[in-house]
């Protein structure tokens, strides 16, 4: 691999190298923060992946040092490759910022605003990415897509009014599993996932569609209306699973898992593909081997008051975040009273409990929280 | 002049024989003497340009073709005419398939493909007989399969039928779809040239295209290129219809006027029982419309000819495209926005689905124009849908978000008092057309 040859890419005026066949987008990872366009299709570890949310949309502006003209459509980054010399220009160009507050309102016009009574919520890319360029109301007049509820299986939800045709799950079924079993009927408006017999999903791994979804068409059944993530704590565990590498991570709430998923990196992307039996069936600390607490980035939602060294108050929380990566749902702390910050979370040891999030005294009467039983 | 349907009167010319007799298959005897690259080199010298729609020197196109050892290559054939408007290709296979047949024979040649697929649109069912017919007739003669006419060349043609898809026109969409698969464009690059069906070299070429591959071989590049007006070259087939006298395939040497072409007694006759010219589609419906001031004359004040620099004189704020050729004249009865609605429909139901914008655009696009043309439309829908089309334009995997966001924007552009008087006057308007805009019809009223 020695003699692939090293491209210079300048990416919002930062440059960096790599080698040739890299995306647009692969090159900005490099980087790292704000420079890299969000993606909602691609998915590094499925092959032909991208290409279609077109959120990644980035203006070239200098198409490479031999042939120096800019490209005169957006490019999806996720899609194309790097050239010597090549420029890009992704949240210093006024035209990407538009186009994408286009993309995203078009992909939010059909989607349904469920986001209190979904599984998602909380991890979920779409909430991420409205909440950066998204417009506060939407300008579509007439209701809705919907349709009808399918069943694919005992594990898996199928969730269609919520889907943003990805096209990832489909990937995923084709790559890691013998035989595809859902595909993508009609065309247009009315383009939907589904099996068309009802059959039910039964492959070794079909449950990773649920990880690779971007947003809460897909989701756990054995995990559904049980918890909200962010109750929920992340631990890193292991077991010596015979079909996958067995390296997962555990969702708790006290000392109940809540939840299996697969480790999931930086960009929102597995690490590795775990299998069905992994996923659905330990669900007991004791199947597994505990690492130890996932690092979550402190921004996440996920992540909010759980550790020790999180930002305390409010007041500093906002001022702490200004300018920062915008990921976090800074609504959560004045509208709700589910993750009060002036609960100091970070004092409290062990894995979160529904009862450290109970109202205050001045609350109390006024509300009541329903929480599950300790 | 005719090039094309010179011969296309000829009781039978369907048949084999009578074709042969006219003159039939002397491009293939031509060309097959000449090399491969010399032949490309005709095509080049020609300046043919994709008859499709977009207008791209063949030439060029043809010399993109990656060549790598041992790989086989392709040439397929797009029948897949399903643009509103436009019917030529049809006309052609109904009536001359043995010209497609021998521009095929030709171009497999040039490029190289032993294996040629005609993808023909699916509810062309009975041309596939046709075509089918001629094919086995060509082979029974000896122009296709094995060596033909001793030059060692092997050359097969197959017909694929379409199952009704707009978007298998588009050129990677009707790989897929000839591949067996859902007919979902590719993400470009690698453009078709280098892996196309089944991941090999293809070259896809609108059946006008592979057509005018016979007259260029018969006339040679240089005198093809000699018809025809600057970088237009040749003659090329518009199908007309709408409101005008005499609606049909007719073939121009792209040096007629706008003017010329709607009034004349040679082309479409003028318009239906006097009526004034309202506005014109000149290259299939994708293209924006123009409106009747804009479409003799240019903004600067010079005659529009039927020819792809012409037309697009002025870019799209006052001028319009080639496109396919599908000529569509509308009177001053026409109302635009419902014209424009049927667009959006259309648009809407053939979008693939697979890209964001155009998924949710074009059926958004479509919701709004409907609630327009049925009086329930508000003054902000009109900016709001030219802020849809706006965030369509460019964005998409395909020009199929392209092709439905020009209609919408053109009609808009042109006819914005037309739009609102839908709004201001929504019960006026269930009942009675706006009628002519705000411009005169640069013609007197004749005196029908």
């Amino acid at each position: 691999m020695s003699d692939t040859p090293k491209f210079k890419v300048t990416i919002d005026n930062i440059t960096v190298e790599v080698p040739a066949g890299t995306t647009i987008l692969n090159a900005a990872r490099l980087i790292g923060g704000d420079v890299t366009p969000p993606a909602m299709c691609y998915y590094s570890k499925l092959e032909n992946s991208g290409g279609k949310c077109r959120t990644c949309l980035v203006e070239v502006s200098k198409g490479s040092e031999k042939d120096p003209r800019p490209m005169p459509k957006l490019v999806a980054s996720c899609r194309t490759t790097v050239m010597d010399g090549m420029e890009v220009k992704n949240i210093t160009s006024e035209r990407v910022i538009d186009a994408r507050k286009g993309v995203v309102e078009f992909l939010l016009i059909n989607h349904p605003l469920d986001c209190p009574v979904c599984d998602q919520a909380g991890e979920c890319d779409l909430q991420d990415l409205s909440y950066e360029h998204g417009s506060e109301q939407s300008r579509l007049d007439f209701p809705k897509r919907t349709f009808e509820p399918e069943d694919i299986g005992p594990n898996i939800q199928l969730h269609m009014n919520r889907c943003i045709m990805c096209y990832r799950c489909v990937f995923t079924a084709e790559q890691l599993t013998q035989r595809r079993e859902h595909g993508v009927l009609e065309r247009g408006w009315d383009s939907q996932i589904s099996t068309y017999l009802n059959k039910a999903l039964d492959n070794e791994f079909i449950g990773n569609i649920i990880d690779v979804c971007p947003v809460g068409a897909l989701t756990d059944k054995t995990f559904r209306f049980k918890q909200r993530v962010w109750f929920t704590k992340p631990m890193d565990a292991h077991r010596d699973c015979p079909t996958c590498s067995g390296k997962v991570r555990l969702w708790f709430r006290g000392e109940e898992v809540f939840r299996v998923t697969g480790r999931k990196d930086k960009w929102g992307e597995v690490e590795e593909f775990i299998c069905n039996t992994c996923r659905f069936d330990k669900k007991r600390a004791s199947d597994w081997v505990i690492e130890g607490p996932t690092k979550v980035n402190r921004h996440s939602v996920i992540s909010q008051n759980h550790y020790r060294g999180a930002v305390e108050a409010q007041k500093d929380l906002i001022r702490e975040i200004i300018g920062k990566e915008p990921k976090m749902l800074l609504d959560i702390h004045t509208i709700s009273d589910v993750n009060r910050p002036e609960i100091h979370l970070s004092e409290i040891h062990g894995p979160s409990h529904s009862n450290d999030f109970l109202p205050n005294q001045q609350l109390e009467g006024q509300r009541k929280l329903e929480v599950g039983k300790k | 002049m005719k090039l094309l349907l010179e011969n296309a009167h000829i009781e039978g010319i369907r048949n084999y024989d009578i074709y042969r007799k006219y003159g039939g298959y002397r491009a293939v005897e031509k060309a097959l003497k000449l090399t491969p690259d010399e032949v490309v080199e005709e095509v080049k010298k020609s300046g043919l340009r994709g008859r499709g729609g977009a207008g791209f020197p063949t030439g060029m196109k043809w010399s993109f073709l990656a060549k790598p050892e041992g790989v086989p290559r392709h040439l397929v054939c797009n029948a897949d005419e399903s643009e509103p408007g436009t019917f030529k290709d049809r006309y052609l296979m109904e009536f001359l398939p043995h010209l497609l047949i021998e521009g095929l024979i030709v171009s497999s040649y040039a490029l190289g493909s032993n294996l040629t697929f005609i993808y023909i649109r699916g509810e062309y069912a009975w041309i596939v007989d046709i075509l089918e017919q001629a094919i086995a007739e060509a082979k029974s003669k000896g122009w296709l399969g094995k060596n033909i006419l001793g030059t060692g060349f092997d050359c097969e043609i197959f017909v694929q039928r379409g199952a009704g898809a707009y978007i298998c026109g588009e050129e990677t969409a009707l790989i897929e779809s000839l591949e067996g698969k859902r007919g979902n464009p590719r993400i470009k690059p690698p453009f078709p040239a280098v892996q196309g069906l089944w991941m090999r070299p293809t070259v896809v070429n609108n059946v006008e295209t592979i057509a005018a591959v016979v007259p260029i071989i018969n006339l040679s590049g240089e005198e093809y290129a000699k018809i025809g007006v600057g970088r237009s070259t040749g003659t090329k087939l518009i199908s007309a219809c709408g409101n005008i006298n005499k609606p049909g395939i007719y073939e121009i040497t792209m040096t007629e006027s706008v003017e010329e072409f709607i009034y004349s007694d040679e082309y479409c006759g003028g318009i239906p029982k006097g009526k004034r010219l309202k506005a014109c589609i000149p290259g299939g419906s994708s293209v924006p419309i123009v409106p009747a001031n804009l479409l003799f004359k240019t903004a600067k004040g010079e005659t529009r000819y039927m020819n792809y620099e012409s037309l697009s004189d002025g870019g799209f704020a006052t001028g319009t495209m080639m496109g396919s050729g599908g000529f569509i004249v509308f009177d001053e009865d026409q109302c635009i926005v419902r014209h424009t609605w049927t667009l959006a429909r259309f648009y809407a139901h053939e979008s693939c689905g697979q890209c964001s914008p155009c998924r949710e655009g074009t059926g958004w696009m479509y919701r709004i124009l409907k609630n327009l043309e049925h009086g329930k439309g508000k003054m902000s829908d009109i900016d709001l849908l030219w802020d849809v089309q706006r965030k369509i334009e460019g964005n998409t995997i395909c020009p199929l978000g392209d092709a439905a966001a020009w209609p919408v924007a053109a009609a808009i552009r042109h006819f914005r008092d037309e739009f609102e008087w839908h709004i201001t006057h929504a019960d006026e308007a269930q009942k009675r057309n706006f009628g002519l805009a705000h411009y005169a019809d640069p013609r007197p009223v004749s005196a029908s």
